[in-house]
C-alpha cells in the first residue's frame, strides 16, 4: 500500500475546525442573522392539488395587528427574469421552473400561494390563519401505479439523443441458464434536514440584494437570483456559512427563497422566512417515487450473461427531474449484455430533486437486491457471486478504471464483519428466539470534479487564510481544506483559517455529487503549492539562500529549509518581512484535464449488515454494520468516518422507515412531521465500523481523493433488505421494510 | 397558572407599580389560550373571528436565563424557544420542528430537560432556564462539549445544542449506564447527519470518567 499522505498514526486526524462554535451554540445558521428592522414572513400553501385560485380574501389578515403585507400573485412585485404572465394565463409547459406568485394556477398541494409579512412571527402566523383562499379544483393525478401507463421517454432525452438516459443496449444475450425477474419500488422520501430551510432577505439598494439562505451552493444561488431579478451577479451576495444539513434539499433555489426576496422588496424591509416542518414536504424537493424492473440472466456457474434494468421515476407536471437510477447496471459488473430503459411519469406533485446518492441509492437498491436474488437462485454466496462478476474495466465506456479497489473492500469488509460465519440458507440463523440475517451490497458513485478557484493569503505572522466559495452542509469541508493547506505549506493546522459559504469568495461548485474534496480540495492544494513555491522563490532572493540547491528545499514548521536535514531555516514571516510585505496573496484555479477521457472514474465501496428480526412482530433491528470504501486518499479520517456512518444511518432510514405517504383523494401528504415521517433515532442505530483502502487515485486530481458522501448511502438499503431476506426468507421489494410486510 | 409559582418575591416587574401582577398574568394567559386556540381549534360557542388580541399581546414576566434574571415583555403566543432566539439573541437553542418531535430545542427548566418549542414563555415565569450557552465556563468547555468534539458527535451541528442539553440530563438522571441505555434515553433527540454512534461514545466517555456534568 502506498504511503498514507494525510492520515496516519504520526499525524492523526484534526478535530473539526468549527467544533467549538458548534458545541457552544455560536455557529450562525441562516435564520439567525440579526438584521435591523427585520420583518417576519409566513408562507401560506395551497389546499388543492390542481386547479386555479379564484379568490384571496386578505381583508381580515391585512387589518390584523402588525401586518405589513399579504402577498400573492395578485400583488407580488414582478420577477423580471420571468416576464409577464400570459393573458389569458396558461399552464406552464413542462420544463418551466415553478414561478411563485406568478399566476393563479395550482400545480400541487402545498404549493406556496401567498405570504403574510408582519412585524413579529406570532402576528404573521395569526394573520395567515385569517386568510381566505378559494379555489376551483380540477381532477388531479398523484397516484403513481394508477397512472404509470402514461410514463414517457423524458422530453429531455427525446430532444437529446446523446443523453445518458437514452435507451441503452449492449452486446448479445448469452446463454441464460438461470434468471430472475423482479420489480422494486421506492416510495417518495424526503431529506428533512434538522434545520428547516430558512432565509433572511435584505435589499441593500434597488438593485443590490443580500440573502442569508440555506442552500448548498452560494455561487449557483447567486447566479439564479441575479438572473431572476435581472441584476448584475456581483450585486447579489449569498451567505451560508453554517448549514444544518441538507442532503440535496439545498441544491436549487426553491420558490420560498424567491418569495422571501419578493416580500422584502414589497415591504421595503428585510424579511425572514423559516419553513415549518410540514412545509418541508412540498416547498423543497425529495427523492422521487420510483419503480424498477430488473431481469438478470446468468450461467449455472455464476457468470452474468444479461442485465435488463428499467426505471420509471416520478416528476412534476411542470418540470422533468432525471437521475442516475438505471446507470449503475451498465458498469458495476462484467456482463456481456446490458439493456436499460428510463421513463418519467408526470404527476400533480412538486418537482423532486437530488437526495443523497441521487439515482444510485435508488437504482442500487434494485440492482443489489436483484444480484442477491440471483445468487440465491444459483445457490451461490452473494459475495462470491459479485467477485465472480467483478468488472476489471468499465464496459459501458470501454475504458480502464482510474483506480478500483472494490475487491480489496470486499475482502476487508468480509473479514471485519465475519461474513464467513454466514450460513447460505435463509432463515437458518437464530439467536435468543430472533431470526438473524447477514446481507451485503456494493456501492459506487461517479467521480465529479468541477473547475474551482481558491485564494491563499499568507499573513505577516506566518498564518494563512484560504478562501473559496465552497460549502459545508456537515461533512467538515473547512476541516479537510485546513488539513490540505497545512500539509502542503508545512504549517500547523492552527495557523490556517479556511473561509467558505460566501458568494464574494473565489468561485467554487456547490456541495453536491460528492464533488467538494475532488474539486475544491484540488484548488486548495494547487493554491497552497503556488504559495509555497512563491515563498521559496522569495527565500532564494534573501542573503544566505541564493547559494543553496533549489531541488533540496523543503518547507516545515512554517519555515523554508535548505534541505531535509536543515534545522535552521527562514520563517515565512521573516520572508515577508524581508520583502517588506504585510501579506502575500496567491489565487489559483484547478480543473480536470484529458484524463477524463482516458479513464472511467468512480468511488467504490461495500456494506455488510446484520439484522435481527422478531418472528412474532416482524420488527427489524440492524445490530451491526461494517462499511468499507475506496475513495482514494482519505484527507481526514475522523470526519470521513462520520460521513460514512451518516450514510449508513440514512440508508437504514431509507430501508426500514422512510416513506412520504400521500392521501390520493386530496393529493396531499399525510406524513407532515417527524411523528409520521420516521427517520432513525439513537435507539435504531448500532455501532458502525468504517474502513478505507486509503490508496491515492493518481489519475483523478493532485490529491488523489474521490468523493465519499454518496457512496456512504448507496447500496445500504439493499444490504439491509438482503439481510432481512437472509433472516426471514422473505424478499421485500417495496421500501420501507416495515413489520406489516414481514408478518 | 400563576398559582404554580410562589409569589413571595418582591414584585419589581411593573412600572407604574399599581398593577396586580397575579391578576395581570392570569388574565393574559387566559387570553393567550384563546387567541392561540381559535384559529385552528375553535372553542365551542366561540366565534373564531372574535378573538381577543390587542393589549393581550404584551405580557410581562421574568425568567432566570443562564443565571441572569431577565424581565421581559412578550407576546403570550411566544414559545420559550422563540423568546430565547428572537428576543434574547440566544440562537444556540435550535428550532427543528416546532412540534416537540426532534429535540433540537432542548433546554433545562429548573434543571429538567424541556422542549422549549412546546412551552409558552409565560408558562415558565419565575423559573430558571439553562441553554447550551450556559455549558462552557468562559473559555473552558463543558466535559460533554469536549467529548463531542473529540468523538466528532456531530456534522452539521444543528441538533448539537439539543443533544448536549439532553446528554447532560441523561447522565444526571442516571440513564447513561450502558450504550443501550444512552441510546434509549437520547432517542428524543434526532440527528439527520447520523452522528448517533459518536454521540453515544461521547456520553459514555464522560460518564465513565465520572466527570461532573
Amino acid at each position: 500500500m502506498e504511503k498514507r499522505i494525510f492520515d496516519n498514526p504520526a499525524d492523526p486526524s484534526l478535530d473539526r475546525v468549527d467544533g467549538r462554535v458548534k458545541v457552544t451554540g455560536k455557529a450562525t445558521y441562516s435564520a439567525e442573522y440579526a438584521v435591523p428592522n427585520l420583518a417576519h414572513a409566513v408562507l401560506v400553501t395551497s389546499t388543492i392539488a390542481k386547479g386555479v385560485i379564484t379568490g384571496i380574501d386578505a381583508e381580515k389578515a391585512n387589518s390584523a395587528p402588525g401586518v405589513l403585507a399579504v402577498i400573492s400573485h395578485l400583488n407580488a412585485p414582478k420577477v423580471p427574469g420571468w416576464g409577464s404572465a400570459a393573458q389569458p394565463a396558461e399552464r406552464a409547459p413542462i420544463g418551466t421552473s415553478f414561478r411563485v406568485f406568478y399566476d393563479h394556477f395550482v400545480y400541487f398541494d402545498g404549493q406556496p400561494v401567498a405570504m403574510v409579512v408582519a412585524d413579529t412571527h406570532e402576528r404573521a402566523v395569526y394573520a395567515a390563519s385569517l386568510l381566505k383562499i378559494t379555489y376551483q379544483s380540477e381532477k388531479h393525478r398523484t397516484h403513481f401505479e394508477a397512472n404509470v401507463q402514461q410514463a414517457i421517454v423524458p422530453l429531455n432525452v427525446q430532444r437529446n439523443k446523446t443523453s445518458p438516459f437514452a435507451d441503452y443496449d449492449r452486446g448479445e444475450k448469452g446463454q441464460v441458464e438461470a434468471h430472475i425477474e423482479a420489480e422494486y419500488t421506492i416510495p417518495t422520501q424526503h431529506h428533512q434536514p434538522m434545520e428547516p430551510h430558512a432565509i433572511v432577505a435584505v435589499w441593500e439598494a434597488e438593485d443590490k440584494l443580500t440573502v442569508y439562505d440555506k442552500n448548498q451552493g452560494v455561487k449557483s444561488a447567486q447566479g439564479q437570483l441575479a438572473q431572476a431579478f435581472k441584476i448584475p451577479r456581483e450585486n447579489v451576495r449569498v451567505i451560508a456559512k453554517y448549514i444544518g444539513g441538507a442532503f440535496g434539499s439545498g441544491i436549487r433555489v426553491w420558490p420560498h427563497t424567491i418569495a422571501a426576496v419578493l416580500a422584502a422588496k414589497h415591504v421595503g424591509r428585510p424579511v425572514k422566512l423559516v419553513l415549518g416542518r410540514e412545509q418541508m414536504f412540498t416547498s423543497v424537493g425529495y427523492r422521487p417515487y420510483t419503480v424498477q424492473k430488473l431481469t438478470i440472466g446468468a450461467s449455472k456457474n455464476g457468470k452474468l450473461t444479461s442485465i435488463t434494468h428499467e426505471g420509471i421515476g416520478q416528476t412534476s407536471a411542470y418540470e422533468e427531474h432525471l437521475e442516475r437510477t438505471i446507470l449503475a447496471s451498465r458498469s458495476l459488473y462484467a456482463c456481456p449484455h446490458v439493456s436499460t430503459r428510463y421513463r418519467l411519469l408526470s404527476l400533480d406533485v412538486n418537482t423532486p430533486t437530488w437526495m443523497r446518492g441521487p439515482g444510485d441509492a435508488t437504482g442500487m437498491f434494485a440492482l443489489e437486491s436483484a444480484m442477491d436474488e440471483m445468487a440465491f437462485a444459483l445457490n451461490i454466496d452473494p459475495l462470491d457471486f459479485r467477485i465472480k462478476n467483478y468488472a476489471e474495466l468499465d464496459q459501458e465506456r470501454n475504458l480502464p478504471w482510474s483506480a478500483k479497489s472494490l475487491k480489496e473492500c470486499y475482502v476487508l469488509g468480509a473479514e471485519k464483519f465475519g461474513w464467513k460465519n454466514r450460513k447460505l440458507e435463509p432463515k437458518s440463523m437464530q439467536k435468543d428466539g430472533v431470526l438473524v440475517g447477514y446481507g451485503m451490497a456494493s456501492s459506487l458513485y461517479g467521480f465529479h470534479r468541477h473547475p474551482s478557484k481558491a485564494r491563499a493569503v499568507m499573513q505577516a505572522d506566518g498564518s494563512v487564510i484560504v478562501q473559496s466559495a465552497t460549502m459545508d452542509i456537515g461533512p467538515g469541508t473547512g476541516t479537510a481544506m485546513t488539513r490540505i493547506a497545512a500539509k502542503v505549506l508545512g504549517i500547523h493546522a492552527k495557523m490556517v483559517r479556511f473561509d467558505l459559504g460566501d458568494s464574494a469568495l473565489p468561485d467554487a461548485p456547490g456541495q453536491n455529487g460528492s464533488s467538494t474534496i475532488p474539486s475544491v480540495g484540488s484548488a486548495v492544494h494547487d493554491v497552497c503549492v503556488a504559495l509555497r513555491d512563491r515563498l521559496i522563490e522569495m527565500a532564494f532572493e534573501m542573503p544566505g539562500f541564493a547559494t543553496k540547491e533549489k531541488s533540496q528545499v523543503v518547507v516545515r514548521n512554517g519555515q523554508v529549509l535548505a534541505s531535509m536535514a536543515d534545522t535552521n531555516g527562514v520563517s515565512f514571516g521573516d520572508i515577508l518581512k524581508h520583502h517588506h510585505r504585510n501579506e502575500l496573496e496567491i489565487s489559483a484555479e484547478s480543473k480536470s484535464g484529458p484524463e477524463r477521457d482516458q479513464y472511467s472514474m468512480y468511488s467504490f465501496g461495500c456494506h455488510f449488515v446484520e439484522v435481527e428480526v422478531s418472528p412474532f412482530t416482524g420488527e427489524v433491528h440492524v445490530t451491526r454494520v461494517v462499511t468499507c470504501a475506496d475513495v482514494g486518499t482519505i484527507i481526514n479520517y475522523k470526519t470521513a468516518r462520520s460521513q460514512s456512518i451518516g450514510g449508513i444511518v440514512g440508508g437504514i432510514g431509507m430501508a426500514l422507515m422512510e416513506e412520504s405517504a400521500m392521501d390520493h383523494r386530496y393529493g396531499r401528504y399525510v406524513t407532515s412531521d417527524f411523528s409520521s415521517y420516521h427517520i432513525p433515532v439513537h435507539a435504531d442505530i448500532p455501532p458502525i465500523e468504517v474502513y478505507y483502502i486509503d490508496k491515492p487515485d493518481v489519475h483523478v486530481n493532485p490529491i488523489g481523493s474521490k468523493g465519499l458522501g454518496e457512496i456512504a448511502i448507496v447500496g445500504v438499503a439493499a444490504a439491509v433488505a438482503n439481510a432481512v431476506f437472509h433472516a426471514t426468507g422473505k424478499r421485500i421489494r417495496q421500501l420501507p421494510i416495515t413489520p406489516d410486510k414481514l408478518i | 397558572m400563576a398559582n404554580d409559582h410562589p409569589d413571595d418575591q418582591k414584585d419589581d416587574m411593573h412600572d407604574p407599580a399599581h398593577e396586580d401582577r397575579r391578576f395581570f398574568l392570569k388574565q393574559s394567559v387566559a387570553f393567550a389560550g384563546l387567541s392561540l386556540a381559535a384559529p385552528h381549534w375553535p372553542l365551542a360557542g366561540t366565534d373564531p373571528d372574535d378573538v381577543p388580541i390587542g393589549n393581550a399581546e404584551k405580557v410581562k414576566l421574568s425568567l432566570t436565563i443562564n443565571g441572569a434574571k431577565k424581565r421581559l415583555t412578550v407576546d403570550p403566543r411566544m414559545t420559550l424557544l422563540d423568546v430565547l432566539r428572537e428576543n434574547l439573541g440566544l440562537n444556540g437553542t435550535k428550532k427543528g420542528c416546532d412540534f416537540g418531535q426532534c429535540g433540537a430545542c432542548t433546554v433545562h427548566v429548573n434543571g429538567q430537560r424541556t422542549l422549549s418549542c412546546l412551552t409558552f414563555a409565560v408558562m415558565q415565569h419565575s423559573r430558571k432556564v439553562e441553554t447550551v450557552e450556559s455549558l462552557a465556563k468562559g473559555k473552558v468547555l463543558h466535559p460533554l462539549q469536549e467529548a463531542f468534539i473529540k468523538h466528532d458527535g456531530f456534522q452539521c451541528g444543528y441538533c448539537t445544542p439539543g443533544q448536549l442539553m439532553s446528554a447532560v440530563s441523561c447522565i444526571r438522571e442516571g440513564q447513561a449506564g450502558s450504550a443501550q441505555e444512552v441510546r434509549e434515553y437520547m432517542s428524543g433527540n434526532l440527528c439527520r447527519c447520523g452522528a448517533y454512534p459518536n454521540i453515544v461514545d461521547a456520553i459514555l466517555e464522560v460518564k465513565s470518567k465520572g466527570l461532573k456534568v
